[in-house]
C-alpha cells in the first residue's frame, strides 16, 4: 500500500511539473474552467432555492382563484356572480378580490394596489386614506411611515394617501410592489362600482374536491377561468426552467465554446507533448504510468476548478444575493426586490453537475493519450 | 515540511473540500435561521391571498405569471409581440400549454 502511494505522489509530482511548464495555458484553462462551474451552479442553485422558496411561501395562496374572461381578456366580476358560486357544493368561503396596476410616472415603475382580504387580521386592515407599502416601493420613492404621498388616478383625479406603515424588508420576495389600501379608497382611486371585484379567491372543505369545483364552476359559469393553487405552484415549479429561454441561450454558448476548447486542449495533443510521452516510454515508463499520470492531471485540473467554482456559486447565490443575475432578472422593470433566498442545496443536483464537469474532462484529457501511449515510442518521438 | 508539490497539492485541495463541504453546513444552519422569516412570508402570503413571486415588476404576465392567459403577452395591439426581456426568461404557466386530450377520434357523428 505504502509503495502504491509513494508511486502515485511521484506522479502527481511530475504531473504538477510538467502542467507548470506550461503554465498560463493551464492557468487559463483552470480559470475558464472554474467560470463554467461558477456560472453553471450559480443558476443551479439560484433557481432550486427560488423553487424551494416558491413552494413553502405560495402552499398558503388562495385554493383556487376564479377569474371572468370577456372576450379573451380578464375583466372584472360582476354583482350578483359571487351569489351564483355560492350554490356550489363544497365551497367552504368565497371572498371577493379587488387588486390592480398602477403605473407610477414618477419613477417609471409599475405598482401592484390591493385591498387586504375581509379574512386579514385587524392588524392587516387599512384604514381609510392610509396605505401600507412594499419595501422596494418605500426605498424608490424614500418613504416612511407618516409620509404623504399623491397618485394620480386614471381619471385625472389627485389622491394623497398616508403610509401607515412599511412591509418588512425579509418579505420582499412577496411584497416588493405592493400598496395595501381600503376598500372604499380603491373603489374611489380606480372608480369600481361597488359590486364588482377583480376575481373570486374560494376556499374548499376538501382539498381533493377542488378539481370536481373547477370542473362545476366552469359548467355553471361557463365565463368564468377557475386557477387552482396546485397550477400556481407548478408554475413557478418549472420557473427558470433550464429548458427555458434565455438563460439557456446564454449558458450553451459559453459552454459549447468552453466544451470546444477542452476537447481541443485534451484530445489534440501538441507535438511538446507527443514528445514528452515518446521520452517517457523511451526511458521505462509503462502505457499504464503514462496513462495515470495524464488521469492526475485531468482530475486535479477538474477537481480542482469544480470545487472552486461551486464554492464561488454558493457565495455569490446565498452571500451576495445573486448580485449578478441582477441586471438579466431586473429586464425593464424599476421595482426589483432586494431578496436573500434560504440557502437550499440539492444533493443530487450538485453529484449531477460534478458529474457533467469533472467526468467528460477527465475522459477527454485520458483517451488521446491512451492512443499515443500505445504506438511505438520512436513514432511517437518522430510525430 | 510540505517539500514536495504533491503534498501542497494534497493540503490545497484538502481545504478546498473543507469548504465546499462547509458550504453545506452553512446551508442547514441558514434553513434553521430562515424558518421563522419563511413562515412569516407564508402568512402574509395567507391574510392577503397573495398568488405570485414579485420578481418582475415589468408587465403584468410577469408580475402575476400565475394569473395570466395565453395571449396577456400579445394583447397591447394584434401585432403587438412579447418584447419584456423578462419574457424570456419565464415559461408560461404549465396548466396553459398542456394540450388537451384528442377527442376527434371519439365522436361518432361524422364531421
Amino acid at each position: 500500500m505504502k509503495t502504491w502511494i509513494e508511486k502515485q505522489q511521484a506522479l502527481i509530482d511530475f504531473t504538477l511539473a510538467s502542467l507548470a511548464r506550461r503554465k498560463l495555458k493551464n492557468l487559463g484553462l483552470l480559470l475558464v474552467y472554474t467560470l463554467i462551474v461558477f456560472l453553471l451552479a450559480s443558476v443551479m442553485l439560484f433557481t432550486h432555492a427560488l423553487r424551494h422558496e416558491a413552494a413553502q411561501v405560495l402552499k398558503n395562496s388562495p385554493e383556487v382563484i376564479v377569474q371572468r374572461m370577456v372576450a379573451g381578456r380578464h375583466d372584472l366580476i360582476p354583482p350578483g356572480y359571487l351569489n351564483r358560486l355560492g350554490r356550489i357544493r363544497g365551497v367552504q368561503k368565497k371572498e371577493g378580490r379587488l387588486w390592480g396596476y398602477y403605473y407610477d410616472a414618477v419613477v417609471k415603475a409599475n405598482y401592484t394596489f390591493m385591498v387586504p382580504t375581509a379574512g386579514a387580521s385587524a392588524a392587516g386592515k387599512v384604514a381609510n386614506g392610509k396605505i401600507v407599502i412594499g419595501a422596494a416601493v418605500a426605498r424608490e420613492r424614500g418613504l416612511l411611515p407618516g409620509n404623504l404621498i399623491s397618485f394620480r388616478s386614471y381619471s385625472g383625479r389627485l389622491f394623497s394617501f398616508a403610509v401607515a406603515e412599511v412591509l418588512p424588508h425579509s418579505a420582499e420576495l412577496v411584497s416588493a410592489d405592493l400598496i395595501l389600501l381600503s376598500e372604499a379608497d380603491y373603489r374611489a382611486f380606480f372608480e369600481i362600482p361597488a359590486g364588482h371585484y377583480t376575481d373570486i379567491a374560494l376556499s374548499v372543505a376538501n382539498p381533493q374536491e377542488v378539481r370536481n369545483i373547477a370542473a362545476k364552476l366552469a359548467e355553471t359559469l361557463p365565463d368564468s377561468r377557475p386557477i387552482l393553487r396546485e397550477e400556481v405552484l407548478r408554475t413557478y415549479e418549472s420557473i427558470f426552467n433550464w429548458r427555458e429561454g434565455i438563460v439557456l441561450v446564454l449558458l450553451s454558448g459559453s459552454i459549447f465554446a468552453f466544451a470546444i476548447f477542452a476537447w481541443e486542449k485534451a484530445s489534440g495533443l501538441s507535438a511538446e507533448e507527443k514528445r514528452e510521452i515518446g521520452i517517457l516510454k523511451a526511458i521505462g515508463w509503462e502505457t499504464g504510468d503514462v496513462l495515470k499520470m495524464k488521469f492526475w492531471e485531468g482530475a486535479l485540473v477538474s477537481l480542482t476548478a469544480f470545487l472552486l467554482g461551486y464554492i464561488a456559486a454558493y457565495l455569490h447565490v446565498f452571500r451576495f444575493s445573486s448580485g449578478l443575475f441582477e441586471p438579466v432578472l431586473k429586464g425593464w422593470a424599476v421595482l426589483y426586490p432586494r431578496f436573500e433566498l434560504v440557502p437550499v442545496v440539492d444533493g443530487f443536483q450538485v453529484a449531477t453537475l460534478f458529474f457533467f464537469t469533472v467526468f467528460p474532462y477527465t475522459v477527454a484529457t485520458i483517451v488521446p493519450i491512451w492512443r499515443a501511449a500505445i504506438t511505438d515510442p520512436d513514432a511517437v518521438m518522430r510525430g | 515540511m510540505l517539500s514536495r508539490k504533491s503534498q501542497r497539492a494534497f493540503v490545497f485541495l484538502v481545504c478546498i473540500l473543507a469548504a465546499f463541504l462547509l458550504t453545506f453546513a452553512d446551508s442547514a444552519s441558514r434553513q434553521a435561521e430562515h424558518a421563522t422569516l419563511l413562515a412569516a412570508n407564508g402568512r402574509l402570503v395567507e391574510q392577503l391571498g397573495l398568488t405570485d413571486l414579485c420578481l418582475f415588476t415589468e408587465a403584468r404576465y410577469t408580475r402575476h405569471p400565475s394569473q395570466a392567459d395565453l395571449h396577456s403577452a400579445f394583447q397591447d395591439h394584434p401585432l403587438g409581440l412579447e418584447h419584456f426581456p423578462s419574457g424570456s426568461l419565464l415559461p408560461p404557466p404549465r396548466n396553459l400549454t398542456a394540450s388537451y386530450e384528442n377527442l376527434d377520434r371519439k365522436t361518432t357523428s361524422a364531421d
